[in-house]
C-alpha cells in the first residue's frame, strides 16, 4: 500500500539508531529534496520500497533476510539527518 | 549476535495496559504503563508488537493520542478484517502486555515554538495525532491560532467529540460528515473540497502550518487542495494511514 | 530478550489440518488476496498496451491487446505461494500459456527476464515458463484482472514464489545467462522454489 516515510520511522530507528523521518533525501535520478516523511513508501511486500514522490524512482529498498535488515540506499544522492 | 541483542533491549519496551476506554462503537483508547518511557511529542507515533503463544508476532503503528508529558495512550480503530485492531479494541484488558517501540517521528510533530496559525485536517482516525497537538497547545497555554477540520462518515463516528466541542472559543473545530448527517445539521457535509477550504483554511499570506492525517487518498486530495491555495509544500505536513 | 506473550492474541487465519499437507514449508493459508506492491499501480490503457519479446536490444515480436486476445487461452486452478508466507489455494485464472508466445520466436535462450510497467523485473529459466507451468493471465476468478492484482495482464508461474509472477508484465527479454531481477537483486533467491523454501539468496 502507498504510505509515506512516517510509516517506516520505526524500521529506520532500528537501522540507524536515530529518528530519520526529518532526514533530508536527495533523489539520485531527479535531484528532488524531501524529508524521509515526504517520500512514497510501499510496505508489506517482500521488502519495503521507498520512492521519490516527484519522479517515482526507487530511493531505498529495505529487506529482511534471515532476521537481518538489508538496506540499499543507492537511489539516494544524499541522506542528511537533521539535528 | 550480542550487539543486536543489546540494541533490541533498548528499542522495544514491555508495556502493560493501564486502562481501556471506548470512544465510539469501533474505537478504543488504550492507556499504557511504560516505566522507561522517555517522553513523547504531540504528533508522534509508536509501534506495537504482539506475540502469540505459538511465537507468531505482528507489528502495527499507532499515533499517540496524548500530549507531551501525559501518560502514553493510543487510540485504535477496529477494522473488521484486521488482525491486530480487533484484538486491541475488543480482547485486550488492563494488565495485558505488549511491546512498544517509540516514540517515533520528529517531523510530523508540533510544539508552540513551531508557531502557526495551525490548520489541522483529519480524515477518520487521522484525528488522533491532531487531537494530541490540540491537547499540547491547550496544556502549554499557547495562543497560536488553531482550526481543526475533521472529516467523519457520521456524527456517531466522531472520536473525542465531547473534548473537541469544548475547544469552542480557544480553537475552531468543524466537522464534515460525509455519509450521514443528523436531522437539522447545519455543519459541513460531504468530502473536503476547495469550497470548504475557502471557508476554513487560513489564507496562505498568514504563513499557516498545516497538518493533514488520514487514509492516503484523503491526505493526497487535501494536500493538493492546500498547495493549490498556495500553501508551500514545506508548510503542509502529511501522515498517511493504512492497514489493519 | 524474549518477547512477552500478549494474552489472547493469535494469527488471523490458521491452516486447517486437511490443508497442511498441501502447503510448502513456512506458509499459512489465507482466504483474502493481499495486495503487495513495490510501487504505484500503473494504469496503461488497453489501446497502448503491448507485450514484446526482445533479445539483445531488439524487439523480435510484439502483440497488441487485440492480438493477445486472439491467442488461445485456458482456464487453470492453481495454488499460489507468496514469500511473505501466505498461500492461497484453488485460485482460478484465465491466460495464454507462455509457450504460445515464446514459440512464435525462434530462439535458443535459456533464461528470460520478465519486465513490467513501472520498472519491475524478475528472472526465470526458460524451462520454468514452458511445459504447462506459466501463463500470461488476464482474468482472475472469472473477472478481468484488476489493476491492483496486476491487470490488464500479469505473469502467472505458480510453482515458484509469487514474486516471480510479475504484475503489469509487458514483455520478456531473452537471455543466454541468468540475470537477477528486482527482488533477486535485493537479497531474494534467484530461483524461488517454495517447496524447497528458497526464499533468500543462498537458501
Amino acid at each position: 500500500m502507498a504510505l509515506d516515510g512516517n510509516a517506516i520511522g520505526g524500521l529506520l530507528l532500528e537501522i540507524f539508531a536515530a529518528d530519520m523521518t526529518s532526514a533530508e533525501t536527495t533523489c539520485a535520478a531527479c535531484g528532488a529534496v524531501r524529508p524521509v516523511a515526504g517520500t512514497a513508501v510501499y510496505l508489506r511486500g517482500p521488502g519495503t520500497v521507498v520512492r521519490c514522490r516527484s519522479c517515482t524512482s526507487v530511493l531505498m529498498v529495505i529487506t529482511r533476510v534471515r532476521g537481518r535488515n538489508c538496506v540499499d540506499l543507492s537511489g539516494l544522492d544524499a541522506l542528511q539527518a537533521r539535528p | 549476535m550480542a550487539g543486536t541483542a543489546v540494541r533490541g533491549r533498548l528499542i522495544w519496551q514491555v508495556a502493560t495496559v493501564a486502562t481501556v476506554t471506548d470512544e465510539t462503537d469501533a474505537v478504543r483508547t488504550i492507556a499504557l504503563d511504560l516505566p522507561d518511557w522517555p517522553g513523547h511529542h504531540a504528533g508522534q507515533h509508536l509501534d506495537v508488537r504482539l506475540t502469540a503463544e505459538d511465537g507468531y508476532s505482528a507489528e502495527r503503528s499507532y499515533s499517540i493520542a496524548s500530549a507531551d508529558g501525559e501518560p502514553v495512550a493510543i487510540t485504535v480503530e477496529r477494522l473488521d478484517d484486521g488482525e491486530v485492531s480487533p484484538y486491541l479494541t475488543q480482547e485486550l484488558r488492563p494488565g495485558d502486555q505488549m511491546e512498544i517501540r517509540g516514540p517515533i517521528g520528529n517531523w510530523f510533530t508540533w510544539g508552540p515554538h513551531d508557531g502557526g496559525p495551525l490548520l489541522l485536517i483529519a480524515g477518520g482516525s487521522g484525528v488522533v495525532p491532531l487531537r494530541a497537538i490540540l491537547r499540547h497547545r491547550q496544556r502549554s497555554g499557547s495562543n497560536v491560532r488553531a482550526r481543526l477540520l475533521y472529516s467523519s462518515r457520521s456524527l456517531e463516528e466522531v472520536i473525542y467529540r465531547k473534548e473537541l466541542d469544548e475547544y469552542r472559543g480557544s480553537a475552531q473545530v468543524r466537522y464534515t460528515l460525509t455519509r450521514r448527517q443528523p436531522p437539522g445539521w447545519g455543519g459541513f457535509a460531504g468530502r473536503v473540497d476547495d469550497a470548504m477550504l475557502a471557508r476554513i483554511a487560513w489564507p496562505a499570506s498568514q504563513r499557516p502550518l498545516a497538518f493533514i492525517c488520514g487514509p492516503t487518498p484523503f491526505v493526497e486530495t487535501v494536500a493538493g487542495l492546500l498547495v493549490a491555495r498556495h500553501y508551500p509544500e514545506s508548510r503542509v505536513k502529511t501522515e498517511r494511514f493504512g492497514g489493519a | 530478550m524474549t518477547s512477552p506473550v500478549s494474552r489472547g492474541f493469535h494469527r488471523l487465519s490458521r491452516p486447517g489440518d486437511a490443508q497442511a499437507g498441501k502447503l510448502p514449508p513456512g506458509q499459512h493459508v489465507t482466504t483474502d488476496f493481499p495486495v503487495l506492491s513495490a510501487g504505484p499501480t500503473p494504469h496503461t490503457p488497453l489501446q497502448e498496451w503491448s507485450f514484446s519479446i526482445r533479445r539483445g536490444g531488439k524487439t523480435l515480436r510484439t502483440w497488441t491487446w487485440a492480438e493477445f486476445m486472439d491467442l488461445p487461452a485456458e482456464t487453470v486452478t492453481v495454488d499460489i505461494h507468496c514469500v511473505t508466507r501466505w498461500s492461497k489455494l484453488g485460485t482460478v485464472w484465465r491466460g495464454v500459456p507462455v509457450p504460445v508466445l515464446l514459440d512464435q520466436v525462434a530462439h535458443d535462450a535459456r533464461y528470460v527476464l520478465a519486465f513490467s510497467d513501472g520498472g519491475y523485473t524478475t528472472n526465470l529459466p526458460v524451462k520454468d515458463v514452458t511445459g504447462g507451468q506459466a501463463w500470461l493471465a488476464f482474468d482472475y476468478d472469472g473477472q478481468p484482472l484488476p489493476p491492483e492484482h496486476g491487470g490488464p495482464a500479469r505473469l502467472l508461474v505458480p510453482h515458484l514464489y509469487f514474486w516471480k509472477s510479475a504484475k503489469w508484465v509487458r514483455g520478456m527479454e531473452l537471455l543466454d545467462h541468468d540475470q537477477p531481477g528486482f527482488w533477486e537483486n535485493y537479497g531474494y533467491n534467484n530461483y524461488g522454489d517454495p517447496w524447497r523454501e528458497q526464499r533468500y539468496a543462498g537458501d
